[in-house]
């Protein structure tokens, strides 16, 4: 009886011993995974470029990634504006050809945007045209209301 | 440093990713070649591949609006903005140049120097808050730019509509008193700020903003170095660990990530000080009207305005049944004195409750209960007057080059019965 009590109580040790061990190792892995997170990205997945999914989707003709109107040029204008600054900030302008050429001026002459080639007839006719100024009176309508049961 | 640490770790395989990736790659997701691409600086990652989440980043109600992201601008909603007092999470954006990558804590330091300081002195972190008494004050923060996107013909830059405003709590030590310690020459006409963050362009002889305010705005009681808000550090976004905060003025004059002060015996020629940056013309002038650097003003004080912030636009409510509308009002220097609304589009105004400041330069609170004649379309138009006299115009106010001071009246659609 003596005997099988202390080999119950030996395999129980032993038990709690195991435990305490992978409890250990595992907070210390835990520690080390959170203060340095890239070791857990193995090398080999860094050599191959993660793809790009759904960078040329486009749905009810808006480029879905920047947003902007999928018309001709719009390739060009990302290529060349959302180098430095994001698409949100073409979208929400507005403009005739004088104030987009104005803008690229600007830009060219104080945030080193480069000599734009060919390429600068592309981006002024696709802006002007998608993203043209419109007259909206001296207060606009309230649009793109969302209606909503209002809870008392 | 708030997050900080973890982030940059968290960036770490992606940053890995774009040193690895060729330009011929982006240009073959993009389905067009990048142009001069060779003059893009190396590591250069184009802005649309770009994954940082703001909300996650800055701690922002996913109803903010990003307007850019290089540099970061988020504007707010009018009813993510019924706090009396401005949480983070719902509190706007606005950067002029790169959030700065490294703060220590320990070896910030303030200079305040100038040809108007008897001599330079130099304040640890720890020196400001141990030698200067604290004051708390809720301060109202307006972009000047606010609006921006209902001017016609358009100004260019961020398009901000309603949410470019604030009233949180700051905490600091007055500005006043820090001059007074230093010492100031009867030459001083204007301070400046100097900051940490960085120019879009990386190099680091430019500064992104670097603007101020006259000594009279700089000597107020409630002109402060703060740095803490709503009783925590200033979130990095805002301007940890020190930034200037000059109420009532455009936001762009309380510098964050303070590093310097400067007591000028000129107005201060920093980065963006100069005409058209944060002026309007002089003299009111036409629509489109082309206007000289030296016909242009400064920005001080920002005009009255109020903002409704319950219930969201859109609201339907049943027949008969009455509304409570509530909201803020401000009004740059001065107190906001009469708040009114109106439902039949500004011929009749009804007056609201409107409730003092909590201290000068803090927005007020207002609310009414409005009954509507009958079934229908209605909107409800805000319309704030200052201690002046002068209130809110429901058209937008006169145009200027840059879009500056849009203040015209804030308004919601309500449908009453019939749930259109």
């Amino acid at each position: 009886m003596g005997k099988e009590l202390i080999n119950a109580l030996k395999r129980l040790l032993s038990w709690l011993l195991g435990i305490s061990i992978f409890l250990v190792v595992f907070m210390v892995g835990l520690l080390i995974i959170n203060q340095n997170p890239a070791m857990m990205i193995s090398e080999e997945k860094e050599d191959k470029p993660e793809p790009l999914i759904h960078s040329d989707l486009v749905k009810d003709g808006i480029h879905v990634a920047t947003g902007l109107v999928a018309k001709e040029g719009y390739e060009t204008v990302i290529a060349n504006c959302t180098n430095c600054h994001a698409a949100d900030l073409v979208i929400q302008n507005r403009g005739d050809r004088a104030h987009w050429e104005s803008l690229i001026k600007w830009m060219q002459a104080t945030q080193g945007l480069w000599d734009l080639g060919k390429n600068e007839e592309i981006i002024v006719s696709y802006l002007s045209e998608n993203y043209s100024a419109e007259q909206k009176g001296r207060r606009a309508n309230l649009s793109g209301i969302e209606w909503y049961e209002l809870k008392k | 440093m708030p997050n900080s640490k973890s982030k940059s770790k968290n960036n770490s395989g992606r940053r890995r990713f774009i040193r690895n990736t060729s330009l011929a790659a982006f240009s073959a997701a993009l389905g067009a070649e990048i142009v001069f691409g060779k003059n893009m600086p190396k590591d250069y990652v184009p802005v649309a591949f770009k994954a940082d989440d703001p909300y996650q980043l800055f701690n922002k109600n996913k109803e903010l609006i990003v307007l850019n992201n290089k540099p970061w601008n988020l504007e707010s909603r009018p009813h993510l903005l019924d706090d009396k007092i401005t949480p983070e999470e719902k509190m706007f954006i606005r950067n002029n140049g790169l959030i700065p990558k490294e703060i220590n804590v320990r070896n910030w330091e303030l200079v305040v120097d100038g040809e108007a300081v008897k001599a330079k002195k130099i304040f640890s972190l720890a020196d400001l808050k141990s030698k200067f008494n604290h004051y708390t004050y809720q301060l109202t923060l307006e972009c000047g730019g606010n609006g921006r996107s209902e001017f016609y013909p358009p100004a260019s830059g961020n398009q901000w509509k309603t949410g470019a405003v604030s009233c949180a709590n700051w905490t600091g030590v007055r500005l006043k008193d820090v001059l007074e310690d230093v010492g100031v020459t009867d030459a001083a006409v204007y301070i400046g700020y100097h900051s940490a963050d960085t120019h879009l362009s990386g190099d680091p002889n430019k500064e992104p903003i670097s603007r101020g305010v006259p000594i009279f705005k700089a000597l107020q009681e409630e002109t402060l170095l703060a740095f803490a808000m709503n009783g925590k550090d200033i979130p990095l976004a805002h301007g940890y660990p020190l930034r200037l905060v000059a109420g009532g003025f455009p936001a762009s004059a309380s510098g964050k990530w303070l590093k310097r002060i400067s007591v000028r015996d000129i107005v201060h020629d920093g980065a963006k000080m100069a005409a058209p940056s944060y002026s309007v013309p002089c003299k009111p002038v036409a629509p489109g009207e082309k206007v000289a650097n030296e016909d242009m003003c400064i920005i001080e004080s920002m005009p009255v305005k109020s903002l409704i912030t319950y219930p969201k636009t859109g609201a339907m409510i049943g027949s008969g049944d009455s509304l409570e509308v509530r909201g803020h009002a401000w009004a740059g220097e001065l107190e906001v004195s009469e708040m009114e609304v109106s439902i039949d589009f500004g011929e009749t105004w009804q007056k609201c409750q409107l409730e003092k400041p909590v201290n000068r330069l803090a927005w007020q609170h207002f609310n009414v209960q409005l009954k509507f004649p009958k079934d229908g379309y209605y909107e409800v138009w805000a319309k704030a007057t200052d201690s002046n006299g002068v209130g809110q115009p429901m058209v937008v106010p006169g145009w200027n080059p840059k879009g500056y001071l849009n203040n015209a009246c804030h308004r919601i659609a309500v449908k009453v019965g019939g749930n259109g």
